[in-house]
């Protein structure tokens, strides 16, 4: 990437497009998305629900449902493909070099084994360990993501567990292998603030620490900011605007992105009215011609109605827009 | 349309009735297994206190909002005040009629069509085997009330087109969906709406239209909300006022612009530090300590004391009462004292 061209990528993703065949004809949830994420770096993935957030992380792990599957492009990580790899070895990257955590830390764990049981057997899989060295790591990773009395309660069960502190779990098993890259899919959605906030700083706190990169999946706003680096907003399956968390936060370029910010309410108050976006996002089935956000786009033009908006390279450029949104004076938030 | 509805501000006069008040408000909940297990297991009967204590009004045309964590009571406020659960102890009058113990038919009958709710989930709030208009006009309808014309007419008032009444609710989108839910809520003409987590099953530019349309529609016929929500900062946007629920108890209430810029409560200063800020790149927050203790069996005196950063002896053995500071009311020993925030 452009800020740190000496060390190479963890993650990089190019053009990748995913596809879904229906009788109705070729669905694209992903298109043509382009992104890096560095060593230690947390890349903030950003949109509203059908934006292909999730979509884009699950073809990175390579667990799309069928029938969606990758039409193209590639996703390399540490510059080796992993989107073309056979079941058997995508089964090895997976837990030992790529880590997940998902919304609703219940599911992502086994009901029948205990929790310290679950961390080692991920242990044995991807590492060359003894039983007892795994069991002990497995405690030494739940004492790191701050489970009280880590060697009793790692032969608990997932439902003897608050839900934050299964979260905590998820994250010990994402990391004991001590992956290259972390997926975190929505990780604190199903969580309340205060638990929220003490899963983000964990989450922060160990990947910089192990150089791990983190592509984090959310809709909110606010927890991108506080914890990515560099965030991408997604709109209807394209990458709309990609640069530092502060730059497009701040100072958006992508007229969505404005849109967006306008509408979130601030902590500090002060608005009479939230900005609204009109319209809705467009169904997959039926997405507008030219830019996809041209319907619901205060600048729109001719160009944005029949031309596809210039596309995002990972290394170069902020927003997929023909006429960005300038920034000559300064930023007033009220509608 | 509402003349009767007594005119006031946040700021109450004096003597003017309130149209919600909720008195010394408890909801306990039975949660024992089952009594054989009882008695093999020699297993004691368990309570759950979801509400304990709660008092509050709500002037007329204004938004009360109840902000709190999972479990801290919330919902189950909303749930009494509408009437779908009965309080255990304390009374809920709305425009001066307590609703569990008043036996005068006709009463309950008016002041029920007065009630509405919105819901979190418009997913599941609509029957998905009736057409929108039988669900817009089921509220009047069930009350033998005239509905000719009443769902186009709602429906445009809530952002949609009228034609939109012959469909069914799986041809919309779950913002579109929420609307029909407020359309539904707007049907019986009610002056007191319990919105219960309105938008937190929207995307936030979704969120943004369906907050403008409350707050057009309250101005419009004069609506009085009830607002409950965890997000402090959607409540910040919406509320007149705001009460902080840990654990069943009213923790803190004070105006939405007070409570964030001299929180009084340490609870309530947690919660807004926690609370993601999109202007805080890279913020390096001590994250706070412990988790909501079990409500079976909560900790004496303050409920908040195992987590409290200024924790005394008197918080773990007495109760604190709301006592007012300040524009607030306030549930803390250490509240107002030197080196808290005062002001």
């Amino acid at each position: 990437m452009s800020d740190r061209p000496n060390r190479p990528a963890v993650l990089s993703v190019r053009d990748l497009t995913v596809e879904i065949p229906t009788r109705r004809g070729v669905l694209k949830p992903v298109d043509s998305v382009s992104f890096d994420i560095g060593e230690g770096e947390i890349l903030g993935v950003v949109g509203e629900s059908g934006a292909g957030k999730s979509m884009t992380g699950n073809a990175v792990i390579g667990l799309l449902d069928r029938p969606a599957r990758i039409s193209g492009g590639e996703v390399r990580l540490r510059s080796e493909r992993i989107d073309n790899l056979p079941y058997e070895k995508l089964r090895r990257v997976r837990g030992r070099r790529i880590g997940m955590i998902f919304q609703d830390p219940l599911t992502s764990l086994n009901p029948l084994l205990p929790i310290g049981e679950q961390i080692a057997e991920t242990v044995r899989t991807h590492m060359d360990v003894s039983s007892t060295e795994a069991w002990n790591r497995a405690v030494a990773a739940l004492e790191e993501v701050g489970i009280p009395a880590a060697r009793e309660r790692a032969g608990s069960y997932p439902h003897e567990f608050s839900g934050g502190m299964r979260q905590r779990v998820v994250i010990a098993l994402a990391l004991c292998a001590e992956p290259d890259l972390v997926v975190a899919d929505e990780p604190t959605t199903a969580l309340d603030v205060s638990v929220q906030a003490q899963i983000i700083a964990l989450l922060k706190r160990l990947c910089r620490d192990r150089g791990t990169a983190v592509m984090l999946v959310t809709h909110d706003m606010g927890v991108i900011a506080e914890a990515a680096d560099r965030v991408a907003v997604m709109y209807a399956g394209r990458m709309a605007e990609l640069g530092p968390v502060r730059e497009v936060v701040t100072r958006p370029r992508h007229p969505y992105t404005d849109g967006l910010m306008g509408a979130t309410p601030l902590a500090g108050g002060g608005q009479r009215r939230l900005r609204q976006i009109p319209g809705a996002t467009p169904r997959l089935t039926a997405l507008p011609t030219g830019c996809a956000f041209h319907p619901r786009c205060p600048n729109a033009q001719d160009a944005c109605r029949q031309d596809p908006p210039p596309t995002l390279a990972a290394d170069r450029g902020r927003a997929a827009c023909w006429f960005p949104v300038e920034h000559d004076l300064p930023r007033a938030r009220e509608a | 349309m509402r003349d009767d509805a007594p005119r006031s501000t946040s700021e109450t006069p004096a003597g003017a009735a309130p149209l919600v008040s909720v008195r010394n408000l408890s909801r306990v909940f039975d949660v024992s297994r089952p009594w054989l297990n009882r008695v093999i297991e020699r297993l004691p009967l368990r309570y759950l206190t979801a509400v304990s204590d709660v008092s509050f009004d709500i002037p007329a045309r204004t938004t009360y909002a109840l902000v709190g964590e999972s479990g801290s009571g919330k919902s189950t406020i909303g749930k009494i005040l509408v009437g779908l659960l009965s309080p255990s102890e304390g009374s809920v009058e709305i425009n001066g009629i307590d609703l569990a113990r008043e036996t005068d038919a006709a009463k309950i009958g008016r002041v029920r069509s007065d009630i509405q709710m919105i819901f979190q989930d418009p997913y599941a709030s609509l029957n998905p085997r009736w057409t929108v208009r039988a669900i817009i006009v089921e509220p009047v309808a069930a009350r033998g009330g005239d509905t000719s014309g009443l769902a186009e007419r709602l429906l445009e008032q809530v952002g949609l087109a009228a034609e939109d009444a012959d469909k069914y609710p799986h041809e919309f989108s779950g913002g579109q969906r929420q609307r029909i839910c407020i359309a539904r809520a707007l049907a019986s003409e009610p002056r007191f709406i319990v919105c219960d987590e309105p938008t937190s099953a929207l995307d936030v530019s979704v969120q943004a239209q369906v907050l403008n349309l409350m707050s057009d529609l309250k101005e419009e016929f004069g609506l009085t909300y009830l607002f409950i929500s965890h997000d402090l900062t959607v409540v910040r946007h919406m509320a007149d006022r705001v009460g902080v629920l840990y654990l069943g108890r009213l923790v803190e209430e004070a105006a939405p612009d007070e409570l964030n810029e001299i929180p009084r409560h340490p609870y309530t200063r947690m919660l807004l530090e926690a609370a993601p800020r999109l202007d805080a790149f890279g913020r390096e927050i001590d994250p706070p300590k412990g988790e909501i203790p079990d409500p079976i069996s909560p900790p004496p005196g303050c409920a908040f004391h195992p987590r409290c950063p200024i924790a005394v002896d008197r918080c773990r053995q007495e109760r604190p009462a709301l006592r007012p500071l300040g524009g607030a009311r306030v549930a803390c020993h250490r509240a107002g004292e030197e080196g808290t925030p005062t002001a």
